[in-house]
């Protein structure tokens, strides 16, 4: 069974593997064995899910090193939550990579983009069955590789490769906390690994600052990787890349890192308040602000880019006022009705050629299934009875209500009137109206996804509702404390449903002058929403301009000094060289040369003695003998 | 009669000068070859000599060696004089520098 649980990720892995190096020879079939590694892998998780409902729980680890006799782990586990993440992680990317057979056909790229795809689901599902916090920091750097890999996939523009670098460098930020946060725990704590954080553990701790500080230091690196304030500013650009791309982003992998963390940290933020006041802070403040933006978006991803970062936030917040099984529940069934939403504003996109909601419209009649299906997307996340987005965020409501915090609930409800109101709009701008151009209804490969999403969107919720006695909630948290099914809550959350989808209806399809009045007497809500804050622009100006003025300064330390040093070094160098090569040549050469000149003039002079004329030789001989005769006697 | 030693002495002498003059100053190799000869004789002259007047006299049989030995150099000599010739179209000596640098 653990073989099987590790070849989850390592079959996308071996996929990546193939693509890359036989890519140009598979061409087309490239996805084929994409699609088909992944199915396979889904089916491990469908199997290791089931086994884990019936009750297994099964983890491998082995040493990799030691530090202070404590040794740090490399392995998988996989418990109820990382199972529930297995199953969505597989089924929605697998079904986003048989999508993107249709959507990237054309792309000259084509293999990259499947080899990349693999990447990213071997990443993500690396991270999820992660033991400890240095092995899920690791996979946690790779999500974010791949995410600029595939946001900057279309290089070619240079917004696509800017955004590409924007939400690297976000996140790297986030990632800074999350890595300091990993050495602050170890340092409290003394240990990694996930199954030792229990409650028992943070009881011994109670009231340790540096523990209050690691699990607030833990939470950036949720807050880079999860789009949450004030980080956020990455993934709206994301929607540069390839609208399967975003799906996959924005559904199953990358920004559900980020809740996935806290969910499975949950024990620390649990047992430390602050903490998870902050958790809970945040993420109702970026849930209400990103909705806020969605009102005023024009483009179709734009707009679901707000709604992934407000819903994202719901998310946090729920783990924040401690009820962990609301925001897990509601991770998944938003991973449903989100890549149905992403991969139906592909369609469209694919189909009208235009990304801009004010040149779309109509287009019901000629896009029939992406209609349908984004219909039922639309009500799952506006939060209408009885699809999955009701029940989930019904289950965040109440536990925020539960646990006190009525600014946050309050909060959340207008959160909720705001994300009813501006998928309907979506809806209504892009599918009613006039129609504005031409569209044709996307490929089987396109829509047989969208249409399998719709069934997840509708029924995937019911497995938490409580016509199944909350059996979601209690198979993730055994500790889950009951939440009864509360009148108000449920009727608050459903008013605020249809008054969104009320006022919508109004505004955009029976009224339809009306939104540029409210506009211009609203102005001031306006152009803040439209802006989003000036929070780029801010950016822009402060830390980025800061950032640049210390690079400049950086840079001019780094010409100035530091390679003007090294470059008087080199023309020193060459100098003294210069001068050995001058007393190599005439010096020492020179001697050289002059020994053998000198022994040749010598010779020139002698060599006359060998005339060749045997006479002389002879009279020599006789000469010589004579002399020696006379030296003798 | 006999002849003393001395006028001998001298006779050997003067003839290896003779010989010794004619190797040095001809120019032609086949002279030098003779001059070459007239002083070997000389010695062996002063050979039988020394023979003739010490004991034992069975010296004496060593200059019939040298005799043959010295035809069979002699003919050596001019077999080279001959190659020469072959070569150099001339066997005068000062017109053959072969040995120069």
């Amino acid at each position: 069974m653990v073989t099987r649980a590790l070849l989850i990720p390592l079959l996308p892995l071996i996929a990546f593997v193939i693509i890359t190096f036989l890519g140009k020879w598979l061409k087309e079939k490239s996805a084929w064995i994409a699609i088909g590694l992944n199915l396979v892998s889904t089916f491990f998780a469908f199997t290791v899910i089931w086994e884990v409902i019936k009750g297994a729980h099964f983890s491998a680890s082995a040493a990799w090193l030691v530090i202070n006799q404590i040794p740090l782990e490399v392995g998988i586990a996989v418990d109820p939550l990382a199972a529930m993440m297995l199953f969505v992680v597989t089924f929605v990317g697998t079904l986003i990579i048989i999508y993107s057979v249709g959507y990237m056909h054309e792309d000259p790229r084509y293999p990259k983009f499947f080899a990349y795809l693999s990447l990213f689901m071997f990443s993500m599902l690396g991270l999820v069955i992660s033991p400890t916090l240095v092995q899920i920091y690791v996979f946690w750097e790779l999500v974010g590789l791949c995410s600029y890999f595939l946001i900057g996939f279309w290089f070619e523009k240079k917004s696509a490769s800017d955004a590409g670098r924007k939400a690297f460098i976000t996140n790297r930020i986030g990632d800074i906390g999350f890595f300091l946060g990993i050495a602050t725990f170890f340092y409290a704590t003394g240990t990694m690994r996930f199954s030792d954080m229990t409650p028992e553990l943070m009881h011994a701790h109670t009231g340790s600052t540096v523990l209050t500080l690691s699990a607030l230091l833990l939470f950036c690196g949720a807050i880079g990787k999860s789009a949450q304030f004030p980080l956020h500013v990455w993934l709206p650009d994301a929607m540069e890349g390839p609208t399967p791309v975003s799906a996959l982003i924005h559904a199953a992998t990358m920004v559900a890192a980020g809740v996935y963390l806290v969910a499975r940290l949950f024990p620390i933020f649990h047992a430390i308040p602050e903490a998870s006041q902050v958790v809970a802070a945040i993420g109702t403040l970026t849930a209400f602000m990103a909705a806020f933006f969605a009102l005023t978006q024009m483009d179709i991803k734009k707009v679901l880019a707000y709604s992934t970062i407000s819903q994202l936030g719901y998310m946090m917040a729920a783990i924040g006022v401690g009820g962990m099984t609301a925001g897990t529940f509601h991770l998944m069934t938003h991973a449903f009705f989100k890549a149905l939403l992403f991969l139906g504003a592909g369609s469209v996109i694919h189909g009208s050629g235009v990304q801009d909601m004010r040149e779309m419209g109509g287009l019901r009649k000629s896009m029939p299934v992406t209609f349908w299906t984004f219909v039922i997307a639309t009500v799952a996340i506006a939060g209408i009875p009885p699809f999955s987005g009701f029940w989930s965020k019904d289950e965040i409501l109440a536990s925020a209500l539960e646990s006190g915090h009525t600014v946050i609930f309050y909060t959340l409800v207008m959160t909720a009137l705001m994300t009813s109101f501006y998928m309907f709009r979506l809806l209504f701008l892009t599918f009613f109206g006039k129609t504005r151009g031409h569209a044709h209804e996307s490929p089987w490969v396109m829509t047989l996804p969208l249409v399998i999403l719709a069934i997840g969107s509708i029924g995937i919720g019911l497995p938490g509702s409580p016509f199944m006695h909350h059996w979601f909630q209690n198979f993730i948290s055994h500790h889950h404390e009951e939440i009864q099914m509360n009148t108000f809550v449920v009727t608050l959350s459903i008013a605020t449903s249809l008054l969104g989808f009320l006022t919508a209806l109004i505004l955009y399809v029976i009224k339809t002058e009306l939104p540029v009045k409210l506009a211009k007497k609203f102005w001031l809500f306006y152009t803040f929403s439209h802006n989003k804050f000036w929070i780029d622009e801010f950016y822009q100006a402060t830390v980025i301009r800061w950032f640049k003025s210390f690079a400049d300064l950086a840079f001019r330390f780094d010409e100035g000094i530091i390679d003007r040093a090294v470059n008087e070094v080199g023309w020193k160098t060459v100098w003294t060289a210069n001068l050995k090569n001058w007393i190599d040549t005439y010096i020492v050469d020179g001697l050289v040369n002059l020994t053998g000149w000198m022994t040749q003039q010598t010779s020139a002079l002698l060599r006359h003695v060998q005339t060749g004329y045997i006479h002389h030789y002879l009279f020599f001989m006789v000469l010589g003998l004579l002399i020696i005769v006379y030296a003798i006697f | 009669m006999t002849i003393p030693l001395n006028h001998l002495l001298i006779f050997t002498s003067l003839l290896f000068l003779i010989g010794l003059y004619g190797a040095l100053t001809r120019r032609n190799l086949v002279g030098i070859l003779m001059s070459i000869e007239i002083m070997l004789n000389a010695v062996n002259v002063n050979f039988v000599l020394f023979a003739a007047s010490l004991s034992p006299k069975a010296g004496q049989v060593f200059v019939l060696f040298i005799i043959v030995m010295a035809a069979a150099t002699a003919s050596v000599g001019l077999a080279i004089v001959l190659a020469i010739y072959r070569n150099q179209k001339t066997i005068y000596t000062d017109q053959i520098n072969l040995l120069k640098w």
